[in-house]
């Protein structure tokens, strides 16, 4: 059975990331949407590849470009991306059309690009890979489904280079919806504290973190994924009891884990599990980090960027501090996520 | 000979049936479903038609037993009705007995809602509770709550062959020891989303598909839901539960080709089948019946066509046919319908008609099963495409 490392990450979000993991965060609590920090496209695509492509394609790009270079990496053995809300910027354009020109003098280039699989095929096609490639859509375990599929690949021994991605993008038209629906905090309602939030609804924002998973490790090892559980549903009180199932499965305690990272993202109804699961880990350095990145269905990949900077600098950013517990050194790191109420997430990371 | 996943449930609901006994009633006896539009209020409705699903979202609500105050959207009703019928089938009393999972797939999610509600949202209160049913996953977490699964759930989308993914994902985890038991399969209601953006391609046909004519013009649209339950050999055998089919084989492969078009060698199609043949360690002769993807667009059927010529070079083709002709292409839930279409095949012995052939294609010298035909089944091979380039195959077997 083969191990799988992550050897490569490259991310497009919020903060300056595109530049590498930041050792200063950019922190703006009266928001309630942190926009994206652009990539310089030009340094990756045609002017005219630019336009026609939506953001979150090129982000998907962008962020497995870098991943796929960190690892010096070109051949790949499968795709895998999570994308909770898919391609909306262009599934809105192409659906406003429809409606505003009732059903008339359509041109089919947004329904093309709005397939949700958009940009792991684009990827394929750029690389000419013709290898194993999937495409997950499933609320905030969206990237985690992507990561239980590539590990079962490595652990038959069926694989060698795995990219692995989660991309979300938002359109104002969306964003509007979510804030009619109480998903995003209302505007003008700031400053937003996300630990100790006493508001419903979140942060939001959007994104792309790539991870190239290879069964060797290198030079450019971040840590290596050990395992994932996902659970669509869990209630409160049992959050402990099934991270303490999910250690104990991979023959750990709590005790063996340096560092918890919490998906806590500001919405009071439903950080009570983050909290559940921190008052179980209360003697563990704690991080969080969707003040930082902004809350998106595949944030949790932000999460693991996180997670694994933790590990390969050996150190906890002090702006993504939950408490104040530090430990000399870090080695296994266990991340949980959920995103209103539902779609839970563990996964252990280790060097 | 790898001996497979054991099938233990099936069910579905499409333009042909609404249970897999209607389903095989129809397949046999040659009766399709495709028809013009009742429930969707599109323009077209007059120049196309639809392999769509009689029943309309208030049928679904008080049939599934609903509260008035639902959200659900019709993919997620289509596939919860599908999704407890499999359950069902397979005798399962209580689903959380096992570590059991649901791998759902769909490609329009709940944009039969969206698009409904669109500009209404900031209007009408009541349409509210709506936005949070458009994505793919809501469809999902609705299936798992009419079954009362608490467990793995996750939804893949790779459009047209999204079904075949759920259904290989679902084989690895029960090989894996992963988990005991999962239900596997896919939904997708008809929209005005998906009508137009296949009119706009240009491949939609006017009248009823014809795949792999000669004379083909495009496809019909459809709508559907099915699911399969996979079960470990321990709980089979635990249970003393009846099999009624395997899954022995499967693979993805990418055409890395282009967006939408496959192609023209269909080298995708090509290696997915080649792969699958490994896993199910099988020779291409041993197949027994095809079911294409055969979704009589001039592009698919041709690249389809050519790839699985390309397999049988110097052999003899299988007989083969595409059951689109009676459902219409029902997206992300088709390789799920052919699935169960695949396994009665198995069971009862049969090959389906290829409807609506007249003239074979001027490419190659591939004709179709185009009468009903009784013979042994004891491999059949499934393919199904999608854009992206996303191309699987999954072979069924006999227990």
């Amino acid at each position: 059975m083969a191990k799988t490392y992550i050897n490569g990450i490259g991310c497009v979000s919020a903060q300056a990331t595109v530049d590498g993991f930041p050792s200063e965060f950019a922190l703006d609590e009266n928001t309630n949407f942190l926009e994206l920090v652009k990539p310089e496209y030009k340094d990756y695509f045609s002017p005219i590849a630019s336009r026609r492509m939506a953001k979150g394609v090129k982000n998907g790009i962008v962020a497995s470009t870098l991943a796929m270079k960190e690892a010096g990496i070109e051949n790949l053995d499968a795709i895998i991306t999570g994308t909770g809300m898919g391609c909306i910027e262009d599934s809105d354009k192409f659906l406003k059309a429809i409606i505003d020109n009732n059903e008339q003098f359509l041109t089919p280039t947004s329904f093309i690009q709005s397939t949700h699989n958009t940009v792991a095929s684009t990827i394929a096609i750029n690389l000419g890979c013709k290898a194993y490639n999937f495409t997950y859509v499933n609320g905030a375990v969206s990237f985690e489904s992507a990561l239980v599929d590539a590990k079962l690949q490595f652990d038959a021994d069926e694989v060698s280079n795995v990219l692995v991605g989660g991309i979300d993008e938002m359109t104002e038209y969306t964003k509007s919806l979510f804030k009619l629906a109480g998903f995003i905090k209302p505007d003008e309602s700031g400053p937003h504290k996300i630990l100790g939030s006493h508001t419903k609804a979140t942060v939001f924002s959007e994104g792309a973190t790539f991870f190239m998973l290879s069964d060797t490790k290198t030079e450019s090892t971040y840590a290596e994924l050990v395992d994932i559980e996902t659970i669509n549903k869990l209630e409160l009180s049992k959050v402990g009891h099934k991270a303490i199932e999910f250690l104990k499965a991979n023959n750990l305690t709590q005790h063996d884990i340096d560092a918890v990272v919490l998906g806590f993202d500001g919405d009071v109804e439903f950080d009570e599990y983050y909290k559940e699961l921190a008052r179980e880990f209360a003697f563990t350095p704690q991080v969080y980090y969707k003040h930082v990145s902004g809350e998106y269905n595949t944030a949790s990949a932000f999460g693991l960027y996180v997670g694994s900077n933790v590990l390969k600098n050996q150190e906890i950013p002090q702006q993504l501090k939950v408490n104040e517990v530090e430990k000399p050194s870090y080695h296994k790191i266990l991340l949980y996520n959920q995103y209103r109420g539902i779609d839970h997430s563990f996964t252990l990371i280790s060097i | 000979m790898n001996k497979g996943v054991a099938i233990t449930g099936m069910g579905i609901i499409s333009a042909i049936g609404n249970d897999v006994e209607e389903n095989f009633r129809s397949l046999i006896n040659s009766e399709k479903g495709i028809s013009k539009t009742d429930n969707i209020p599109t323009i077209h409705k007059d120049e196309i038609m639809f392999g769509e699903i009689k029943k309309s979202n208030e049928d679904l609500i008080a049939e599934l037993g609903l509260p008035a105050d639902n959200n659900f959207t019709r993919t997620a009703l289509l596939g919860a009705f599908a999704a407890k019928q499999a359950v069902e089938d397979a005798g399962i009393r209580d689903i959380n007995e096992y570590k059991t999972g649901l791998i759902n797939s769909t490609s329009v999610g709940g944009m039969d809602t969206t698009e409904k509600h669109y500009y209404e949202y900031f209007e009408n209160p009541e349409t509210v509770k709506f936005i949070a049913s458009h994505d793919g996953g809501d469809v999902s977490q609705k299936i798992s709550e009419v079954i009362g699964l608490e467990g793995f759930v996750t939804t893949i989308s790779t459009a047209c062959s999204s079904a075949a993914n759920a259904i290989m994902l679902g084989a690895r985890m029960i090989k894996a020891g992963k988990l005991d038991r999962v239900i596997v399969g896919g939904t997708d209601g008809l929209a005005k989303f998906t009508i137009n953006g296949f009119k706009t391609l240009m491949i939609l046909t006017d009248s009823y598909n014809t795949p792999f004519d000669n004379d083909r013009k495009g496809l019909n649209l459809g709508e559907a839901a099915a699911f399969l339950v996979l079960e470990s050999d321990e709980i089979v055998e635990r249970e003393g539960k009846k099999v009624l089919a395997r899954v022995s084989g499967y693979a993805n492969a990418n055409d890395a080709y282009h967006q939408t078009a496959s192609s023209e060698n269909g080298e995708g199609a090509f290696l997915a089948m080649q792969k699958a043949f490994k896993v199910a360690d099988l020779d291409p002769t041993q197949i027994d019946y095809i079911n294409m993807h055969g979704t009589a667009t001039p592009n698919n059927d041709l690249s389809e066509g050519r790839a699985v010529a390309r397999i049988y070079e110097g052999k003899n083709v299988p007989y083969f046919s595409s059951t689109k002709a009676f459902t219409g292409h029902t997206l992300a839930a088709a390789a799920a319908i052919e699935a169960v279409y695949s396994v009665l095949a198995i069971q009862n012995g049969v090959v389906y008609p290829n409807l609506n052939f007249k003239t074979k294609m001027a490419e190659f010298d591939l004709v179709p099963q185009t009468e009903i035909k009784y013979k042994n089944i004891d491999y059949v091979l499934s393919n199904s495409f999608g854009f992206g380039g996303n191309c699987s195959t999954v072979i069924f077997s006999k227990n």
